[in-house]
């Protein structure tokens, strides 16, 4: 089993960040195992977590993350996020 | 003021500097075309298919350095602008298509012309915008010139709703201009760690990429090599950064190199990568590449960096200010060894250039053209075997002096491309070597250099075949060739003559010499058919997939 890990991105909300993001793992077959988003700083700007595996091309999907203009930063959790724990117990 | 969302993109335009505009009208972008109509400083170029105005905008872009701006409409209109977007994707070209879009209120109801343009240019534009307001357009497009030339150039889409184009804002003071911003700066212990792999290299290889051409270091990169004589392989993006007269270039590298730079390569103990991203085509098969070498790479964009091989040493940043840093901390050495071992293998394993002094022959129209184009000259290519070709045996001088479709290989680009030189450079001789294949894919922008007088000299060389194809089927599927032989020829020079271009044929011609010179000096736009055997393999090649080692053809005494 692969190991999985969270990306914390900070984007810009409009609707077309989304594409962007998921395109991106999307063309390079890197599957989005889960995703949450909320919008913060009242709506300029949104969270984004992602749930995915952390295989050997995780290093490249950031680099490639964080060159999106509507990507303001990426942080990396390894050992999970909350957001994503808890959302794991909705759909259990 | 009080203007229209069209008028704003006009003007805004103009306070960018730009001049030319290439592009087509239509019913979701008449406002913005009615608004140009008004401007005194940009000039239209009405193309005939808004591939062609992409290619035309590349063109522009490649010469100057700077974006490059076309239009098109909704729809048919926007799909046609993709394949020139994804090109200078590929390529790192900063070009801004500007696109109609249908009114907002009609987005998503398959309206008329309707495509979704942001989705299409998601994957293929460095970034992209669907202006929702008018007053969106004054941040928006200085935005897009900031980025399509900030960091590692690209394309930028702006996708305009007929109703925000037409609709009225009223505003105080105008932006600024989007400029390319500073780069990050350096880490000096990334320069000091590549220095000192250099200094105590024995046999170091300098592998020149297009990021070399993009940041304007050429110099730099030349004095590099010159300092601590470094022999310099180039890709096929960064022809030109060596002259390739200088006794430390060794040409192209990859898939068409001559056999002499790919051994270089092979032997090298430390292989300095500088504003490239490792193709394929340039490196052959991955793990063999470089077998004995450690690696520093140099690049703007980090996420090339590791990205194919894993560099001993990497360097993020701008290759011209990593290079001006880097020289002041470079022995000077004479690596006396190394460059006779290297002139050793040049002699052992030329390039072997057929019939060089023939001019109605593959290589020596290539050559004839060089000669009397002069160093001056804007070289532009198709794609096929003409390009390769023209890579191998061009005698390049200077950065941005050759314009092609390298990483997307798009075959039509030539052309268009060659009448953007043209617009950029108007006082600079332009040709282009096309391919009978090639120039078919946007023949119809011959009308464009027609109407416009654009005084480009097409080298038209015609096997009747698509000839690259033709030659995979020869060396690896058995001479099978399907598909790739055109079963009846088009005369060429009645096109050219239907579309209002001198056209010359050197099959016919007498003194082909003197034809292709009377050719390359007379005004206008011009077509020089070259008629060629589809049996002329372009060698040495590497096989597709294969090491850079396995070349085929192009032995001395074969």
């Amino acid at each position: 089993m692969c190991k999985h890990t969270v990306l914390e991105l900070s984007v810009n909300n409009h609707p077309g960040v989304m594409s962007h993001i998921c395109g991106l793992f999307a063309r390079r077959a890197y599957n989005v195992e889960g995703i949450a988003c909320m919008p913060v700083n009242g709506g300029k700007r949104s969270t984004i977590w992602l749930l995915v595996d952390a295989d050997s091309r995780l290093d490249q999907m950031i680099k490639q993350v964080d060159k999106l203009e509507d990507v303001l930063g990426v942080e990396r959790h390894d050992h999970g996020h909350e957001v994503i724990s808890k959302m794991a117990e909705f759909v259990q | 003021m009080r203007l229209s969302g069209a008028e704003i993109i006009i003007k805004l335009l103009e306070r960018q500097g730009i001049d030319t505009i290439a592009g087509i009208p239509g019913g979701a972008n008449l406002p913005m075309y009615d608004a140009l109509g008004k401007s005194e400083s940009i000039r239209h170029i009405l193309t005939r298919h808004e591939q062609g105005a992409g290619f035309i905008a590349q063109g522009m872009a490649r010469v100057s350095g700077k974006p490059a701006v076309f239009f098109a409409t909704s729809g048919p209109g926007a799909t046609n602008t993709l394949t020139a977007i994804a090109d200078a994707k590929l390529d790192s070209i900063p070009i801004i298509c500007i696109t109609g879009q249908v009114p907002l209120s009609m987005i998503g109801t398959d309206a008329f012309q309707e495509v979704d343009t942001y989705g299409l240019s998601v994957p293929i534009t460095k970034h992209n915008f669907l202006v929702r307001s008018v007053e969106d357009l004054l941040w928006i497009i200085p935005a897009a010139f900031r980025i399509a030339a900030s960091g590692r150039p690209g394309p930028v889409v702006i996708d305009v709703p007929k109703d925000v184009q037409a609709a009225f804002h009223e505003f105080e003071t105008w932006p600024e201009p989007g400029e390319r911003e500073p780069s990050e700066g350096l880490i000096p212990a990334e320069i000091r760690r590549a220095a000192s792999m250099i200094n105590s290299a024995k046999k170091p290889v300098l592998y020149l990429g297009g990021g070399v051409i993009q940041s304007d270091s050429a110099d730099e990169a030349l004095a590099l090599a010159e300092k601590a004589s470094i022999p310099s392989v180039v890709t096929l993006m960064g022809l030109g950064v060596i002259p390739t007269d200088n006794p430390l270039c060794l040409g192209m590298l990859g898939m068409h190199a001559a056999r002499y730079t790919n051994m270089v390569l092979e032997e090298c103990d430390l292989l300095v990568a500088v504003g490239v991203r490792f193709d394929d085509r340039a490196t052959g098969k991955v793990p063999e590449f470089c077998p004995n070498a450690k690696v520093i790479h140099m690049d703007i964009d980090p996420s090339e960096l590791d990205k194919i091989k894993r560099s001993t040493a990497s360097v993020t940043g701008d290759v011209a200010e990593i290079l001006t840093a880097l020289i002041p901390l470079i022995d000077e050495n004479a690596r006396a060894s190394w460059i006779s071992r290297v002139q050793t293998l040049k002699k052992e394993h030329p390039m072997l250039i057929a019939d060089a002094d023939d001019p109605t022959s593959a290589y020596g129209v290539v050559l004839k053209a060089a000669e009397l184009a002069g160093e001056q000259a804007i070289v532009c290519t198709d794609v096929g075997q003409h390009q390769m070709r023209t890579a191998q045996v061009y005698p390049f001088k200077h950065p941005r002096q050759w314009l092609t479709s390298g990483g997307l290989g798009t075959m039509g680009f030539g052309m268009p491309a060659s009448i953007g030189a043209a617009l950029a450079a108007p006082d600079r001789p332009v040709i282009c070597f096309s391919g009978d294949g090639s120039i078919m894919m946007n023949i119809q922008d011959l009308a464009t250099a027609m109407e416009y007088d654009i005084p480009i000299k097409i080298i038209l060389t015609n096997n009747n075949a698509l000839g690259l194809v033709r030659q995979q089927q020869d060396l690896f599927y058995g001479k099978r060739y399907f598909a790739s032989d055109y079963s009846r020829s088009v005369d060429f020079i009645k096109i050219a003559e239907g579309f209002g271009i001198k056209a010359h044929d050197l099959g016919t011609s007498e003194d082909p010499a003197e034809t292709l010179k009377i050719a390359l000096s007379e005004p206008g736009p011009s077509l020089i058919h070259v008629p060629l055997s589809p049996d002329d393999p372009v060698y040495p090649m590497v096989p597709p997939g294969a090491a850079n080692s396995e070349m085929i053809g192009g032995e001395k005494h074969v």
